[in-house]
């Protein structure tokens, strides 16, 4: 697998606390090509310990892909250059001796950076709050195989169910938009038969939430779908906006 | 000494749940609201038992440590989770679920507590599927099963790879219903660090705020410990960066028996490790096993590429040794094989590594039928190694995945301290010395949906605790206890970096506490933690403060946990004079190499008790085999 180890500039976002001003500083690294770019801030962050500096602050988890816990601009995109892969899968072997990295928080009004590269996302999970749920209570489901859903109808709603609640699709948005993000819950719920019951309601809930929280409009510009590491559609948007035009319809309220 | 009182109910094995329900006392739904549970962690267990107290009534509050309950790690399980459904009309029933477990765990799990498992298992499909999980389905709109090691049925329902996320998501989608309805509030970024018992009993916590650094004091009538397993002791493991021991191991401290810590699963299919700098390993699902076929080559040091050495030359060493199950047989057992293949020089290239070849399969179904089955693990697996495992056999190892050790639980998931209970991988209760694949969603969502949900009621209505202000004694000086050992560990200001000292805990560990272990081994690294965990009292060097975000300092106190407990996995170890499921002793093995048990002297669960740093007496709780015969496990 491993090839020479290869040398990288990173300029890596610093910023002690949420009101104060942000730099980037900068670090000289040579690495193998085998290490993923969480891995490369590790060791950059073991050197600074060692020398009694504080560390770069940046969460991850899993490191699989999968828990959306990190997330950084690289270069100007979220989850840097590779479509359909999150950060903690981005390996150095994608880049070559020489260049340059500039690594950044995901920006956006709804994220408050709270340290370095570590953002608030919390108004997802508002939004989630709202009606990210199918009601039903413990105990008294029907047999699994009662409902009987077509392959197409379960391939469909775990296509939009796959996000992982990175915010990637915020932070490619030049609008701050949360509508990819909100339009997958949503669909995953509309396409599914469990899901009709609350279907107007749901989308109605989510929605207002997502405005109150300061995510911006959508203006089509798919920059969201471009950056998604799970690849989620735009269709998810368009599906939502037609419920959502619907539950006004259905309602009659013209909130 | 402790009493452990298993509690396990008399009757019929297959009628104990259901009369141990009706037995139990029931709370009225006016009076449930006027009590107020904890739950720390939201992975499957803790959401799933979060959304279903709150559901009943009870005032719920849940605790994090990330920045949303969505991000514990159950999320990354891929391969799916066992029912004993017998969709596929193959001859499965809630016994050959609760046999297959009894025997995978090498018959030293409680066979009530298993019997239990299998009997909601069922349900828990039920209610996944109402909540909107996007199972696999057949074309005729039927829920689809795959096949998992360790069974000869096909009972395993999934969500492409991903089935702990979507699982995890459905769980997080009803908390967050119960959340919306004013029943449950998420606390998140917090860190548990210490329970605050009242007369003996569990009432509230110390958390960490993680973005203020400020000690913050909940108080409850109970408290549920859904915290995860202990792996990352082992430094690299298939566990996410942040899951640790630290919540069992400080509940521990304070009374909880700590059970079978010797019991770690060490995962067949994961990616090699390739170096130093790694952070960690990562797992490629078991189902995998399904339709790839595991080789080496025959010829030490061979260092050939897998597409230039012919059939002949291949050595399919599970098949070989293994022929009805074949690559299907239990985790431990695949582990342990790959490891002496290895061991012996036939890894590839002579190194440690293993093929897992679906060349087979491409001739079956065709490289989109594989596609469709495990695109995203086929996907991951060229994302991180930089080859197309379409064109190239994979290349795995194993790597440490489970703990079946945890705090030790009574049949009602309570731990040996009053109102405080544990569920899913922390706790001990269902696999034995080992897990079979798809058991571990299934256990965390029995436990958080079907069983604490009653249990807990019983405990609530016997005691009748009453609520408790957090300025009392008891709070002030558990808050004062974890704020002096945080000021303790940062001003030891020494040299050594966090990470450094846990790599070679993890070294120790994976060497003489992994996949085999030995008596001399085992004296020999109980001294070496000993000397290490001084090392990092007097040596490690933690920079920041404690009132900022200062991810050094937590990872600091997990380590100093970790440093604890990896010496009470090897004393457990130790203690252990013979073979079973995932712990294997040298000296105990049979004649062709398998696991040797001493049913005589060993039948029992090994229950620690804390006494000081390094001091535990050991209690033990008889296993009674009264519905299965114990046998030698054999996968031949």
């Amino acid at each position: 697998m491993s090839e020479k180890n290869i040398k990288l500039t990173l300029n890596i976002w610093r910023q002690e606390s949420p009101e104060a001003k942000g730099h980037f500083e900068k670090f000289e690294k040579e690495i193998s090509p085998d290490a993923s770019i969480l891995e490369v801030l590790d060791e950059i962050n073991n050197h600074l310990e060692a020398e009694g500096k504080e560390p770069i602050a940046f969460e991850s988890d899993c490191r699989e892909g999968i828990c959306g816990t990190c997330g950084f601009v690289i270069n100007g995109q979220p989850h840097g250059p590779l479509p359909k892969t999150a950060t903690c899968q981005l390996h150095m072997r994608n880049f070559k001796d020489g260049d340059s990295l500039y690594i950044e928080p995901f920006r956006a009004t709804a994220f408050k950076i709270l340290k370095d590269l570590i953002v608030d996302r919390s108004g997802f999970d508002k939004i989630q709050v709202a009606g990210g749920f199918i009601s039903f209570n413990t105990g008294s489901a029907p047999d699994g195989n009662a409902i009987s859903i077509a392959k197409e109808i379960a391939d469909e709603a775990l296509d939009a169910a796959e996000c992982i609640g990175c915010g990637a699709c915020v932070a490619a948005c030049k609008n701050s938009s949360a509508m990819l993000f909100v339009g997958a819950k949503v669909s995953q719920f509309a396409i599914l038969p469990q899901g009709q019951p609350e279907r107007y309601e749901r989308v109605q809930a989510m929605v207002k939430v997502m405005d109150e929280n300061l995510f911006g409009s959508c203006t089509n510009t798919y920059a969201c779908e471009a950056e998604c590491p799970k690849g989620i559609s735009v269709l998810n948007i368009a599906r939502m906006n037609r419920d959502y035009f619907m539950a006004k319809l259905k309602t009659g309220t013209n909130e | 000494m402790i009493k452990l009182d298993s509690k396990i109910p008399d009757g019929k094995l297959s009628e104990k749940w259901t009369n141990h329900k009706f037995n139990m006392k029931v709370i009225n739904p006016a009076n449930k609201r006027k009590f107020d549970i904890i739950v720390v962690g939201s992975g499957l267990a803790g959401a799933s038992a979060a959304a279903t107290l709150g559901e009943l009534g009870y005032k719920v509050k849940i605790f994090t440590f990330h920045d949303s309950t969505r991000r514990a790690h159950s999320i990354a399980a891929q391969g799916g989770i066992n029912a004993a459904k017998n969709y596929q009309n193959d001859a499965d029933s809630v016994y050959r679920l609760f046999y297959d477990t009894i025997k995978g765990g090498d018959f030293r799990g409680r066979e009530a507590n298993t019997w239990r498992l299998a009997e909601v298992s069922n349900n828990i499909i039920d209610q996944c599927v109402a909540q909107g999980v996007p199972f696999a389905r057949e074309y005729g709109g039927t829920l689809a099963n795959r096949s998992f090691g360790g069974a000869q049925v096909s009972r395993t329902f999934y969500a492409r790879g991903e089935t702990g996320q979507q699982l995890l998501l459905g769980a997080y989608g009803s908390m967050n219903r119960q959340v919306n309805l004013g029943n449950v509030e998420i606390i998140p970024r917090r860190e548990f660090l210490d329970v605050v018992k009242i007369d003996g009993h569990a009432r509230g916590i110390i958390v960490r705020n993680l973005v203020t650094g400020e000690l913050e004091k909940y108080a409850s009538q109970a408290v549920v410990l859904a915290t995860g397993g202990y792996v990352n002791v082992y430094f690299l493991s298939t566990n996410a960066m942040n899951s640790n021991v630290t919540a069992a191991w400080r509940v521990h401290k304070r009374g909880a028996a700590f059970a079978n810590p010797c019991y770690t699963q060490i995962h067949p299919t994961c990616l090699p490790v390739h170096g130093e700098d790694q952070s960690k390993l990562v797992l490629m699902s078991e189902s995998l096993r399904n339709d790839g076929r595991i080789w080496v080559p025959k010829k030490p040091g061979d260092t050939r590429g897998p597409n230039e050495i012919p059939e002949d030359e291949r050595d399919y060493y599970l098949e070989r040794r293994y022929p009805a199950f074949g690559n299907l047989v239990p985790r431990d057992v695949a582990s342990r094989n790959a490891k002496y293949v290895c061991d012996e020089g036939k890894g590839i290239a002579g190194g440690k590594a293993v093929y897992l070849d679906f060349s087979d399969a491409f001739n079956r179904i065709g490289k989109d039928g594989v596609k469709d089955k495990y695109g995203n693990l086929f996907d991951m697996y060229a994302n991180i190694t930089g080859v197309n495992p379409y064109n190239v056999p994979m290349n795995i190892y194993p790597a440490p995945h489970y703990s079946m050790g945890g705090l030790w639980v009574d049949y009602e998931l309570m731990s040996t301290i009053p109102g405080m209970f544990v569920l899913g991988e922390a706790n001990f209760s269902d696999h034995g010395a080992n897990r079979l694949g798809a058991s571990a969603l299934m256990q965390g969502l029995s436990d958080g949906y079907f069983i604490i949900p009653y249990t807990m009621g019983n405990y609530l209505g016997t005691e009748k605790p009453e609520k408790v202000d957090v300025e009392t004694n008891e709070f002030k000086e558990t808050q004062q206890n974890v704020e002096e050992n945080i000021n303790k560990m940062l001003s030891i200001n020494g040299k050594q970096t966090v990470d450094s000292i846990h790599k070679r805990l993890g070294h120790l560990l994976i060497d003489k506490v992994g996949m085999s272990r030995d008596e001399q081994g085992l004296k020999e690294v109980i001294n070496k933690i000993r000397d290490l965990r001084e090392e990092f009292w007097t040596d490690v060097k933690i920079v920041g403060k404690a009132n900022d975000i200062n991810q050094t300092l937590e990872r600091a106190g997990r380590v100093a946990d970790f440093l604890e407990l990896g010496e009470l996995m090897a004393k457990d170890a130790l203690n252990r004079n013979e073979s079973c499921g995932a712990h294997f002793r040298e000296e105990y093995q049979t004649e062709d190499g398998e696991a040797l048990r001493n049913d005589e002297e060993y039948k029992y669960v090994a229950a620690w008790e804390y006494k000081k740093e390094g001091e535990w007496e050991l209690n033990k709780e008889d296993l009674e085999f009264e519905n299965v015969k114990l046998a030698t496990r054999s996968y031949k």
